[in-house]
């Protein structure tokens, strides 16, 4: 099996996506996704730097470069960034909206589907890889079941060759996205007059209970797990399924550390008691995503 | 502009038909659509009557099979189709691009909509589902401004259609994961959003308490109206600030909309509220059907009317209601 470094979706000032992606590059990870996926306004890195970055990580190291890109694209100024991304005639790309999808079939180029696009079953499976999809994330609040379901499925249709299985695996989980940037209005101020203030939260901002619990994070336009995905446990699982890799978040620097761990735990597995007031496993298991089972 | 009304049932659609809609839909009873509800919605024989009232009055019917098919459990969507197809349906509302193949392979003749829960915001993502599918319509998700909808009608090769009234999803539809994070079961998944059964109520020393799942969704004082525990509607505390963080209890409006609607040319205002009763979709269905024929009758003088305005709000959660998303401001 492979690890993945999934794009980071936090809003982190330019000279600091560089340095972390400097440490990514001797990291363990065997692909790295880099690329915004959450919103727009987001300047601090240009598509054309974006590209650069993948170009210099992918010169510097043998590590597959994927660019990923945008989930809720709403202008026709986004559709034409993303057509920059996808038409890059280097690296792959994650699609994480149906236009993306369309935007690479008319290219006729490979993509990812990420995890933003809706694909619950075989049939749908079957659309994409027509597309030209060649490596399937499932939505992140699909269990193992259910995923163990589709690659037999797969198999037995003689298809499970078309494509590579990767499994969102550690870290805070994109759960939605919408119109409103949540961030903007926990500082009262409009989306359009938003100064960019997520950059002052570089791991979201926390939006818990009255009861203290971390429900969500709020990240822009985008709402997250309050806890952080973690599917060590079930790594044996996974690889024995046959899902080709893991994908690590980029959280923090701690997704470094955390790719040896999983790494680590394929070679000899040990089993890591979670803790369940800042991690959770729930959706793997068909239960509540917030839960550790 | 078509008048698309909700039923849940029998009674409801009977209703909409009868105070002006021009098109009703509706769901199966079962998990293939997205208010699987207890109680609510069409089996066979009430799909087939529901087909005879609504075609006898020389209306429309739309049915929505607009959840995501399970793993191992495609043939119940696909089934779903059969059924709908089978009693006459004019449309098929569809969200999964499984299901939407198996509609166009086996049916091609039967009209497919693009369902909001395939969240559908661009003129790509628009040419993705015409080129694969044939489809004749797109409903549009609630996070898009006025601005952003008449650019892409502008554009789209597919006919529109909108959210107009209802309960308003803050959400892009069918991205979004809060419900099954908070309870297991989602509206990609099972058709409901913080489903009833985990709902609990509760009065403390500190007010009446709501939670979904166990976890406190809001508190309310004496004073404060108490709405139903949907998630993203509760209050939640940011850096010690305790306010309603995602959205307040409030239902979306458009009806000040009217003439910008038409003059995008947008094919259809779509009802909100398959899961309220009858009483309501009478409500709602005269009150749009008077706005609709007034400005149909007399396009420069219109104007909304208070009296509208204020049936609507009555109808709606927390008595309030947003142009949402379609508003900048709000968003």
């Amino acid at each position: 099996m492979k690890f993945s470094l999934g794009p980071s979706m936090f809003f982190w000032p330019k000279q600091e996506v560089t340095d972390f992606y400097q440490e990514a590059k001797t990291s363990s990870a065997d692909i790295i996704y880099l690329g915004e996926t959450v919103c727009s306004k987001r300047r601090e890195l240009r598509a054309k730097d974006w590209l650069g970055l993948a170009q210099d990580v992918a010169q510097d190291t043998n590590k597959q470069v994927v660019v990923s890109t945008m989930t809720l694209l709403e202008s026709p100024a986004e559709i034409q960034v993303l057509k920059r991304l996808c038409d890059n005639g280097e690296f792959l790309v994650e699609a994480n909206d149906l236009s993306a999808v369309q935007i690479m079939h008319d290219l006729k180029m490979p993509f990812v589907a990420g995890p933003a696009i809706n694909c619950y079953n075989l049939s749908t499976l079957k659309v994409l890889i027509k597309q030209g999809m060649t490596r399937w994330l499932m939505p992140v609040e699909l269990s193992g079941d259910w995923l163990k379901t589709i690659l037999e499925q797969a198999t037995d249709a003689g298809i499970r060759d078309q494509f590579e299985c990767e499994v969102f695996s550690w870290g805070y989980l994109p759960l939605a996205y919408s119109a409103r940037c949540f961030t903007a209005r926990s500082e009262d101020k409009a989306k359009d007059d938003c100064e960019y203030c997520c950059i002052k939260y570089p791991q979201g901002r926390r939006m818990n209970s009255r009861e203290g619990e971390r429900v969500f994070v709020l990240n822009g336009i985008q709402t997250m797990s309050g806890y952080q995905y973690n599917l060590i446990n079930e790594m044996p699982a996974l690889d024995a399924m046959g899902v080709d890799i893991a994908r690590i978040s980029a959280d923090s620097t701690e997704a470094f550390t955390q790719l040896d761990n999983f790494r680590a735990q394929l070679v000899q597995p040990t089993n890591k008691v979670l803790d369940g007031v800042v991690e959770c496993n729930g959706f793997w298991h068909k239960i509540a995503g917030m839960s550790v089972a | 502009m078509e008048l698309l009304c909700p039923a849940g049932n029998l009674p409801a659609l009977k209703t909409a038909i009868d105070n002006g809609a021009d098109a009703v839909y509706i769901g199966m009873k079962d998990d293939t659509n997205a208010r699987h509800f207890a109680g609510l919605n069409f089996n066979d024989g009430k799909l087939a009557k529901a087909s005879d009232y609504v075609h006898e009055r020389g209306k429309k019917l739309h049915v929505a099979i607009n959840t995501f098919a399970h793993a191992g459990g495609e043939e119940r969507w696909q089934k779903a189709v059969d059924n709908a197809v089978a009693i006459g349906t004019d449309a098929l509302i569809i969200a999964d691009l499984g299901v939407l193949d198996y509609a166009a392979t086996k049916y091609p003749d039967v009209e497919r909509h693009v369902s909001v829960q395939a969240s559908t915001t661009n003129l790509e993502a628009i040419k993705f589902f015409q080129n694969n599918f044939d489809v004749s319509r797109v409903v549009l998700p609630r996070v898009l401004s006025v601005q952003q909808v008449r650019q892409l009608a502008k554009s789209s090769p597919v006919p529109l259609e909108v959210f107009a009234f209802g309960s308003l999803c803050i959400m892009a539809e069918g991205r979004c994961y809060l419900s099954s994070y908070m309870t297991g079961e989602s509206p990609n998944t099972v058709g409901a959003c913080s489903p009833a059964k985990y709902v609990r109520w509760q009065e403390t020393d500190k007010g009446l308490e709501s939670r979904l799942n166990d976890v406190l969704i809001d508190r309310y004082q004496p004073d404060e109206n108490a709405g139903y525990p949907t998630l993203c509607k509760g209050r939640f505390e940011v850096d010690n600030n305790v306010y309603h963080a995602l959205e307040e209890p409030t239902s979306l409006n458009t009806l000040e909309l009217i003439p910008e609607l038409v003059k995008m040319g947008i094919v259809s205002v779509k009802i909100e509220g398959r899961q309220r009763s009858p009483a309501y979709v009478e409500q709602v269905a005269k009150t749009w059907r008077m706005a609709l024929d007034r400005y149909q009758h007399n396009p420069e003088n219109f104007a909304v009317e208070g009296e509208w305005m204020n049936t609507l709000a009555n109808l709606s959660e927390g008595s309030q209601t947003t142009l949402g998303a379609y508003h900048r401001k709000w968003q």
